[in-house]
């Protein structure tokens, strides 16, 4: 070994320099980013440029050469990435305030423009997160509370988005989707009377229930009655003078007839019952 | 390398005399010479070595003469080099200065680094190259970064390390998110204003490995966060009692239907295999509220229920009192005036023999009631007789 580093050695260090050097130019770009070479301060190329329809693999992603020293290269995320927005109070066009949560989505189509303007894909984000911030007030301040619930929110989003891709568009990037996460009555007065309203409309159901129930209850009873009276109207319809006797006498047994009962009955001779007494 | 080899050629002398298998180069022609005086120059350098490997030296050549070395033979070089090798491994037993140096050779002569060398090279060629893929993963292959391919499972080969890598990724195990996360209480908007607490389970895989690496700065966030935004889109086009109640299946097919249209269009790769809402409770204060509607329903339900119970009694009194009617009536129908005479005497009789009686013949007598005795004599009044 040592006769070969001895027989090579001008050979083994020239075929180290000029590895280093050759490792020097080669630049590895990864699929998921997108490489502006600066030569001297310019941008002289682009290398992975995002094209809407390239599969991957066919990019143009992997080794590049560049030149040492002179050239630099800057690398810019490829993929798809996000802004959020903090959390807003926004107010609608009924002055109702609503508290909202937003995240746009973004990719860098035009690599130079934006290292011109923005210099990194954070700054980017940094200069959307106000840009979002105000379009959406904007157009939620256009549209009414209940609207921004349902489905009324597409159309906005699809005009915030518009809005916002406008602005993004100077930073060579495009927004790709805007979304409210959350829309979320604010702590304190709103939300506290969202929670009255909530527990009178409860209170409200609860008394309507029992008052539903004490009306079932008394059809109920009622109706019972009427169905007694009928048979009872049936039964003793047949002879209503008989039923006048046999009820007075069921009358006069509970009346009178207990044990202990101290009624005291004057009866004259002529009652009916004594009539025996005269003996005819 | 003069110096080196001048060093070597010295410890071949000290350990056997002999020609190292370095030394042998650069002083290849006066061999033979050496061998012959092998025996004085042993003895002449002895005194001056370090001890340890004296003994065994003196031994080999001072006794009788080692039959396997023949003397002044040119043949002799080689048995001469094994048995070099050995008598040197015995003196690294010994401890000597100089055997740890020597160790590292190998039978040929060679030093064990290149082994080492190429062992390396082999355990990195063979954990970069060969690739083993479960059923359930899979794996992305990059040559300098670009894609290339998609690995499925079995034993793959690849170009080692720096040129090709692979990434492997679980992508058929569902993974599950539980939105929100935590305990807290998380509140949304329904259509009717209304608020409810709303816990829901996202449940996804990964349906293309190449979309989900290279698509997507942060894929697993952005599922949670289309998943929270589709939820409350969803929840906020019904109303509260939709929600919290046969709402639900309508929902979850909604908001499944949703994230996919959406994680779609960010090509992002994943497939929702479905969203489960694990709870939807109103809001904490006004719990009682809601509890308050629960328990009018059973007030509500009790209340019916009391006016059934006594509607069963009221109905089976009358049909009994009637039913007991027209049975008498039956009889009575046969023989009438003595039934009904009958039926007169039996209760005067019970109703008299109960009560005090006066019976006042003449009708131009006014009797006198000592009223006010018998009222003491009752001074409790009878108890009423209901029925």
């Amino acid at each position: 070994m040592e006769q070969i580093w001895d027989t090579y050695r001008n050979t083994i260090i020239v075929a180290a320099v000029a590895l280093i050097a050759l490792l020097s130019c080669l630049t590895v770009v990864g699929e998921t980013e997108q490489a502006v070479i600066v030569r001297l301060g310019e941008p002289n190329r682009v290398v992975n440029r995002f094209r809407p329809n390239a599969d991957f693999g066919q990019t143009g992603a992997g080794i590049v050469l560049t030149l040492p020293f002179i050239e630099q290269v800057v690398r810019i995320d490829k993929r798809v990435l996000d802004v959020d927005l903090e959390r807003q109070q926004v107010t609608s066009a009924d002055q109702r305030r609503l508290e909202v949560d937003a995240y746009a989505r973004f990719r860098v189509i035009d690599p130079v423009k934006m290292y011109e303007t923005a210099g990194s894909v954070e700054k980017v984000a940094e200069q959307l997160q106000p840009i979002l911030n105000s379009v959406l007030r904007q157009e939620l301040g256009k549209r009414t509370f209940a609207s921004l619930l349902t489905a009324d929110r597409g159309q906005a989003m699809i005009n915030i988005r518009k809005g916002l891709d406008k602005e993004a568009r100077e930073y060579g990037s495009q927004v790709i989707d805007v979304r409210i996460k959350r829309a979320d009555l604010p702590d304190g007065a709103p939300l506290e009377s969202a929670f009255t309203r909530m527990a009178s409309a409860r209170q409200q159901e609860a008394a309507t229930v029992r008052a539903k129930g004490l009306k079932n209850a008394q059809i109920i009873r009622a109706q019972a009655e009427a169905n007694a009276a009928k048979t009872y109207a049936a039964s003793f319809g047949q002879d209503p003078q008989f039923y006048d006797f046999y009820r007075a006498m069921q009358s006069y047994d509970v009346t009178f007839a207990q044990k202990g009962s101290n009624t005291s009955l004057v009866l004259s001779p002529d009652n009916a019952y004594l009539k025996q007494f005269q003996g005819k | 390398m003069n110096k080196f080899g001048g060093r070597l050629s010295w410890i071949g002398l000290a350990m056997a005399g002999k020609k190292s298998p370095w030394g042998g180069a650069s002083s290849g022609g006066e061999s033979p010479p050496e061998d012959d005086t092998e025996g004085t120059d042993d003895a002449a350098n002895a005194p001056e070595r370090p001890a340890p490997d004296r003994p065994s030296r003196a031994e080999g050549q001072s006794g009788p003469r080692n039959p396997w070395l023949p003397p002044a033979s040119p043949e002799r070089k080689r048995p001469s080099n094994i048995e070099d090798l050995f008598r040197r491994r015995g003196g690294g037993g010994g401890g000597g200065p100089i055997p740890s140096f020597n160790l590292p050779q190998r039978p040929g002569g060679g030093s064990w680094v290149p082994v080492g060398v190429g062992l390396v090279i082999l355990l990195w060629l063979g954990t970069s190259m060969v690739h083993r893929i479960a059923p359930q993963e899979k794996g992305i292959v990059t040559t300098f970064g670009a894609y290339s391919s998609t690995l499925s499972s079995g034993v793959t080969f690849t170009l080692p390390w720096p040129i090709q890598s692979v990434t492997v990724k679980d992508v058929t195990s569902i993974r599950r998110d539980s939105i929100p996360e935590g305990e807290g209480e998380k509140l949304m908007l329904t259509s009717d204003q209304n608020l409810v607490d709303l816990t829901y389970l996202v449940r996804w895989n990964i349906k293309d490995l190449k979309l989900y690496t290279f698509q997507l700065a942060e894929p697993d966030q952005t599922v949670r966060e289309v998943a929270e935004a589709s939820m409350r889109q969803s929840i906020g086009e019904v109303t509260l009692n939709d929600a919290m109640g046969s709402g639900r299946a309508t929902i979850e097919q909604n908001v499944r239907e949703r994230m996919q249209q959406v994680l779609d269009a960010y090509r992002s790769g994943v497939k929702i295999q479905g969203v489960e809402i694990k709870k939807t409770d109103p809001p904490a204060k006004v719990v009682d509220a809601f509890k308050d509607v629960l328990a009018a329903q059973q007030d509500a339900q009790s209340e019916v229920n009391r006016a059934e119970a006594w509607a069963q009694q009221l109905t089976a009194r009358a049909e009994g009192e009637s039913t007991a009617f027209d049975k008498v009536y039956n009889q009575y129908k046969l023989a009438p005036e003595v039934t009904r005479r009958r039926m007169y005497y039996e209760t005067m009789e019970r109703v008299l023999s109960q009560t005090d009686k006066v019976i006042m013949e003449a009708p131009g007598v006014v009797p006198y009631l000592p009223l006010p005795q018998m009222k003491s004599s009752a001074p409790v009044p009878a108890p009423t007789q209901g029925r």
